[in-house]
């Protein structure tokens, strides 16, 4: 357990892009804290800087201004204890799901245990692939092909989850599916959860709160706790409150983008 | 979610349709749509026609020999001496390409993961690409002398250039997905090559591969027209100087089964020791 119950900061951060026809700036003046096991959405319009945020928390890149901290320490490279989740779910096609999900040991380490495979089995069941293991991802469906990617990011036991907007290329019954089912994960074993998103209802089902970001230069310019208690399902968005916290969100996407 | 996720239910009505209309078709129909069939009748009915049409017109044999008369051409040379000839055309062909891989796997890895180094020597290779090898084959003859490695230098710097091409194009295709979870662990740069980026670039690199094998077969016989004693490019030039075309024809002839046979043995060694690379619908 870390000394601070921070789990991500921002402060000040600022992110500039040099491009050859001048330079973009993706974020600017972020600051936020996200408290340890806090489940937290981002949403925005597409190019306002999202991905942008997960990776400056990755440690894939450093933020041009202020400082990003993950546990109390400043973050200048990828760390042990951040998992990521991609839109797609880029799998080894060659590799069988048993093998992209122990991929991370295999390719850090360059050799895989008998425990790693083990656990790796134990992590195909949790997302619901048991039976799956030595199957080609091109055998496996859209939606289960991601759930190896979510199995593939738990597997080194990451204390953070990054996720990029893990569930839009799915269809949307299975993105709801898949949403509830990130929820079980998440609630059998609490993590801190960066969620980014460009979905309303995803958000107000899946987050504890939710920062909106405005167009590019991203700016946060909503920090907003749901409403409802947990456990959710899909029948909590069409309470009364969280219908009123869903118009909330549109108009503060909608006014952002007429301006 | 459950197993029947798996279950596309349009495709599973695609497959029962096609079952349907494969009963259906008649057995000549059938024939026909086999991969090998069309091509063999297509190339029967055009050795009727070459024969028919040399002997109708009497076509002397230093124009065009007819098909039978090349098959003549076989016999004028004993097996063992076509064997000499096939074996040294071979050799060059086959060491030539397995340089060409060797020398081009490194330069592929540096063009794509330095901007640098692809900067540096990319305009550098277009310029030997461009060189018209059969006008420095003769020079490369005299400075290596004679023996198999001038042969080989030339079929190099004709086969190379397919091969390095395809493995920058496949090691930069990789997903960038990939490149940063391997960054985010913090994985060996080695790694990241050898456990992604090659394995992703293996459809690439083998379409440049199937290119290759075959430009290897012209670089050796290219190179056995400027300097040789043996080899089917050598036998082709000698005996259309003594005017024995048949057997020109003959060696011609067996230089396409060489290079047919080579291609094939590449796409081969792609279906069983990579099928999941195959572009869908051919595994
Ligand atoms: N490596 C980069 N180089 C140049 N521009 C970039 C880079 N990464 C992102 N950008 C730019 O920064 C902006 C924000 O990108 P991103 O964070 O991916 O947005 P989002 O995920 O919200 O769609 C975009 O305009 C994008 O073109
Ligand atoms: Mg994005």
């Amino acid at each position: 357990m870390a000394l601070t119950s921070n789990a991500i900061s921002f402060s000040s951060v600022g992110q500039t892009f040099l491009t050859g026809s001048g330079s973009v700036t993706a974020l600017d003046g972020v600051t936020v804290t996200i408290a340890q096991h806090e489940f937290v959405a981002v949403l925005g319009p597409s190019g306002c800087g999202k991905s942008t945020l997960l990776r400056l928390t990755a440690g894939l890149m450093k933020p041009s201004k202020g400082t990003v901290s993950v546990f109390g320490k400043e973050v200048t490279m990828p760390r042990d204890d951040v998992g990521i989740v991609f839109q797609k779910p880029t799998l080894l096609p060659w590799a069988n799901i048993e093998d992209n999900v122990v991929f991370p040991v295999r390719h850090k380490y360059g050799r895989v245990t008998n425990e790693d495979r083990a656990q790796a089995r134990a992590i195909i069941e949790t997302v619901g692939l048991k039976g799956f293991e030595k199957r080609l991802p091109s055998e496996l469906s859209g939606g289960m092909q991601q759930r190896v990617g979510i199995a593939r990011a738990l597997f080194l036991n990451p204390d953070i989850l990054l996720m990029d907007e893990p569930f839009s290329a799915l269809d949307a019954l299975t993105r709801d599916a898949m949403g509830i089912e990130l929820l079980r994960l998440w609630q059998a074993s609490p993590k801190t959860v960066l969620f980014i998103t460009h979905s309303i209802p995803e958000a107000a089902l899946l987050a504890d709160r939710i920062l909106v970001l405005s167009e590019r230069p991203g700016r946060i310019i909503a920090d907003l706790q749901v409403p409802t208690a947990r456990p959710r399902d899909e029948s909590a968005l069409r309470t009364p409150e969280m219908q009123d916290f869903s118009a909330e969100l549109r108009s503060l996407l909608i006014r952002k983008e007429a301006a | 979610m459950t197993a029947s996720e798996t279950q596309d239910p349009a495709m599973a009505k695609t497959t029962s349709t096609q079952d349907r209309r494969v009963q259906r078709v008649p057995i000549s129909e059938k024939l026909l749509r086999m991969p090998a069939v069309l091509p063999l009748i297509t190339f029967l009915l055009i050795l009727i026609v070459w024969e028919a049409g040399t002997r109708l017109f009497a076509v002397p044999s230093f124009v065009l020999p007819a098909p039978s008369r090349i098959l003549g051409g076989f016999e004028s040379v004993s097996a063992g001496r076509w064997m000499e000839h096939v074996w040294a055309t071979l050799r060059v062909a086959l060491i030539g390409y397995a340089v060409s891989f060797v020398i081009s796997l490194p330069i592929a890895v540096g063009l794509a993961k330095s901007r640098l180094l692809s900067g540096a020597f990319y305009p550098l290779l277009v310029v030997i690409q461009s060189v018209p090898v059969v006008a420095v084959a003769p020079i490369i003859i005299v400075v290596l002398g004679t023996g198999d490695a001038p042969r080989v230098v030339i079929t190099f710097m004709i086969s190379f250039f397919p091969l390095v091409v395809s493995m920058t194009t496949g090691l930069a295709a990789t997903p960038p997905e990939l490149i940063e979870l391997s960054r985010s662990l913090r994985a060996p740069s080695f790694r990241e090559i050898t456990q992604i980026r090659l394995p992703f670039a293996t459809p690439y690199i083998f379409s440049g591969m199937k290119i290759s094998i075959t430009l290897s077969v012209i670089g050796a016989v290219v190179s056995e027209f400027v300097a040789a004693d043996k080899g089917i490019g050598y036998f082709i030039q000698f005996s259309t100087s003594m005017f024995k075309l048949p057997q020109a024809w003959a060696g011609l002839v067996i230089l396409v089964i060489m290079s047919l046979v080579l291609f094939q043995l590449v796409s081969v060694a792609q279906r069983i020791f990579f099928p999941w690379s195959l572009p869908k619908g051919q595994k």
